[in-house]
């Protein structure tokens, strides 16, 4: 009867302090005029002008918009594409299969140091297809400040589609057959009773996939440093990466915690309507 | 007040525990490569000839961004180190919170007003007592240049920026890049220095950058410096965004490109590659700032100590850290000159000797002035927007009255 609760408390514990609790600090450091250190001068919404007032913010956000939106959006697609074509009973399944999940294997950073090379019009894709006599070939999206993050799509979307394909894959595979069949014995061709019956099944699939996604999205930070640096210039600036500059190399602890909020609530716009539907399903059912 | 408390526990305690500490200093710093970690065996050496113990606390890599966390985390749980590798107007910041020890009893006794050029002893100042003592000082507009390249292109070392066009476009032409550059925001930002001084001349330097004055950061000259920026990117190779600078460096000494932009720190790349300074490649003042200096000094900040053992070994290191022997040693193996004023130069080479009488020079003439892309000038929030104006101009293709009023508007903001 107690175990349980006992068993249970030192990680509330842990959870309600290291993670509540310094969201709360972090919150209220938000409104102090705090620089290199803490400093309890309340300031009111100060900060908050201050961190909508800068370009660079602007740019992280906007950034953070174009990625997010691509990045989710891609994954999706060719994470569906690959889970259905493996999905047709094909020779050496598991092989493939571990091929397309390997990049989930490597850090961000590997990806981004990886892709900073292939990407690198000295080194990679540029001199590759030049060196083949395409000599007005130009391939130069990562030192181009408008393209910029289009690279970080890219990485993003190498690393993390064959995660989402195995989503896929798991809820395809969970797919009631006999459903499939009576489709059939309807006179529904292949791509209809995919789009009529197997899609809306994986509907919860979709739901969890768009939720991992969008959390990789917003907190993006490693991959970023190691691709692009932020640059050129901080063309290619995501939100957690300003939090970082700002609370950490530039002693203005008071804009940084505002760009954490912010952050916050992007993360919790997501989740909440995801968490109330999902309770709402629960209940239901 | 509770993190002073606590501390005051902490030291009753480690007083009960062990009351005959011998003394010894604990020092921050991230100078752990090669030549840097020599220098500061060195300090070790000497302080351990006075019964000074050397607790070493080295923090490595991010240019001291971890080190600086570090410290951060240590001062405010009440525990800082004896002294702390920190720099220009942070020193500001930390006196203003508190934590500093005056040790102008060691200044005065050895005289530091008078070895020390007013604009650095300004900077190791809080409220008009030492707080921190000089190691160095780096001159950050230095041109290097590789006189094979010029001599294959036909072209001749430039001095105005004027001049830097027309030979650059000479290098192009030949074949061979002729500005390396690596472009990271610091690296921007120190060419974009660069420009200020050369085309502004030190005395709007200072009103715009350091002064930060807003007449003469909305006047012509500003606009002059950013079109003289912007016709350096045509200069630079498509693969720069991201380089590092010792790779830009290595393009120079390998004969790629012909010039960089770069504090002497660079000097130690070609010494490593065993080039000699005059033959094999060549310093000079950046374009426009031969009668200029911008100045980068590091330095260690003391910190309050309860322990009057620690306070004397605090102060035996300070003594020694403007000492002759360290100063030169440090130097010798950083690639930066001392910053003490008349010292013995034969151990330095021509480089340094003509970083050492622009010093002199310049403290004279007024042409001696902080590096704002250094940390050296104004507070971390104003040097953070005008690095991010600085990065952001130079990879764009903004025009320069827009960079100027992005400039304006950032600084103003940062204020």
């Amino acid at each position: 009867m107690w175990l349980p609760k006992i068993i249970l408390a030192p990680t509330t514990v842990a959870m309600v302090v290291c993670m509540y609790g310094f969201i709360l600090w972090t919150g209220a450091l938000s409104f102090t005029k705090s620089r290199m250190l803490p400093q309890w001068d309340f300031v009111g919404f100060l900060q908050y002008d201050k961190l909508f007032a800068n370009p660079r913010w602007d740019v992280a956000l906007s950034n953070l918009v174009v990625f997010g939106i691509l990045f989710i959006c891609i994954s999706l697609v060719i994470g569906l594409a690959l889970a259905i074509f493996l999905d047709q009973k094909i020779k050496a399944e598991g092989l493939i299969r571990t091929i397309y999940l390997y990049p989930m294997a490597v850090s961000f950073v590997v990806t981004g140091t990886a892709w900073k090379w292939i990407l690198n019009p000295g080194l990679g894709i540029e001199k590759l297809v030049r060196d083949f006599g395409f000599t007005d070939f130009e391939f130069r999206w990562l030192v181009d400040q408008e393209m910029a993050i289009y690279t970080i799509v890219i990485a993003a979307v190498w690393q993390s589609s064959g995660f989402v394909m195995a989503m896929f894959l798991a809820g395809l595979r969970g797919v009631d057959d006999s459903l499939v069949k009576a489709a059939k014995i309807d006179g529904a061709s292949a791509w209809q009773s995919y789009w009529y019956v197997i899609l809306p099944i994986l509907r919860p699939v979709f739901f969890s996939a768009v939720v991992i996604l969008s959390h990789i999205a917003i907190k993006s930070f490693d991959l970023v440093q190691a691709l692009t640096g932020g640059g050129p210039g901080y063309a290619s600036d995501l939100p957690a990466n300003f939090m970082y500059t700002f609370a950490f190399n530039r002693a203005q602890m008071g804009i940084g915690a505002a760009s954490a909020m912010i952050m916050l609530f992007g993360v919790l716009a997501i989740l909440v309507p995801y968490l109330y539907s999902e309770l709402r399903g629960s209940n239901r059912g | 007040m509770l993190n002073r408390s606590i501390a005051a526990c902490f030291a009753v305690a480690s007083f009960v525990v062990s009351p005959v500490q011998a003394s010894e200093v604990e020092v921050l710093h991230w100078w752990t490569s090669g030549g840097e970690a020599k220098s500061v065996a060195s300090l070790k050496a000497s302080l351990d000839k006075r019964g000074v113990a050397w607790k070493d606390f080295a923090v490595a890599g991010g240019g001291g961004e971890n080190a600086m966390t570090v410290l951060k985390s240590r001062a405010v749980s009440g525990n800082p180190p004896t002294a702390a590798q920190i720099k220009g107007p942070d020193i500001q910041e930390w006196g203003e919170l508190g934590f500093l020890a005056s040790i102008d009893d060691v200044a005065k006794k050895n005289n530091w007003d008078g070895v020390l050029p007013g604009v650095v002893s300004d900077v190791m100042k809080y409220k008009g007592k030492y707080v921190a003592a000089p190691v160095n000082v780096h001159r950050v507009n230095w041109l290097w240049a590789n006189p094979e390249v010029f001599r294959k292109a036909g072209a001749s070392i430039p001095t105005t920026w004027a001049d830097f066009m027309v030979q650059a476009k000479k290098i192009q032409d030949a074949g061979y890049i002729a500005l390396a550059h690596g472009g990271q925001a610091w690296q921007d930002n120190t060419v974009f220095e660069a420009v200020v001084l050369g085309v502004g001349g030190a005395e709007y330097y200072q009103k715009a950058f350091v002064d930060l004055d807003m007449t003469a950061l909305n006047s012509s000259t500003t606009d002059e410096v950013f079109k003289v920026f912007g016709e350096l990117r045509q200069f630079i190779d498509a693969n720069a965004p991201g380089r590092d600078w010792n790779v830009a460096t290595s393009m120079v000494i390998n004969g790629e490109a012909a010039m960089q932009i770069m504090g002497d720190w660079a000097k130690g790349e070609f010494a490593v590659a065993g080039k000699n300074a005059g033959t094999d490649f060549v310093c000079v003042a950046a374009p426009g700032t031969s009668d200029g200096f911008t100045f980068n000094v590091d330095s260690f900040a003391f910190f309050s100590q309860k322990d009057i053992n620690k306070q004397n070994a605090q102060k035996a290191m300070a003594e020694e850290i403007l000492g002759t022997n360290f100063q030169e040693v440090f130097n010798l193996n950083k690639g930066s000159i001392p910053a003490r004023l008349g010292m013995a130069r034969t151990k330095f080479d021509s480089c340094a000797h003509d970083s050492m009488n622009a010093f002199v020079s310049t403290a004279q003439s007024g042409g001696l002035v902080p590096s704002f892309a250094h940390g050296m000038a104004v507070p971390g929030a104003v040097a953070g927007a005008i690095t991010d104006v600085a990065t952001n101009y130079f990879n764009s293709k903004t025009s320069p009255a827009e960079g100027k009023a992005q400039l304006v508007a950032a600084i103003q903001a940062a204020m």
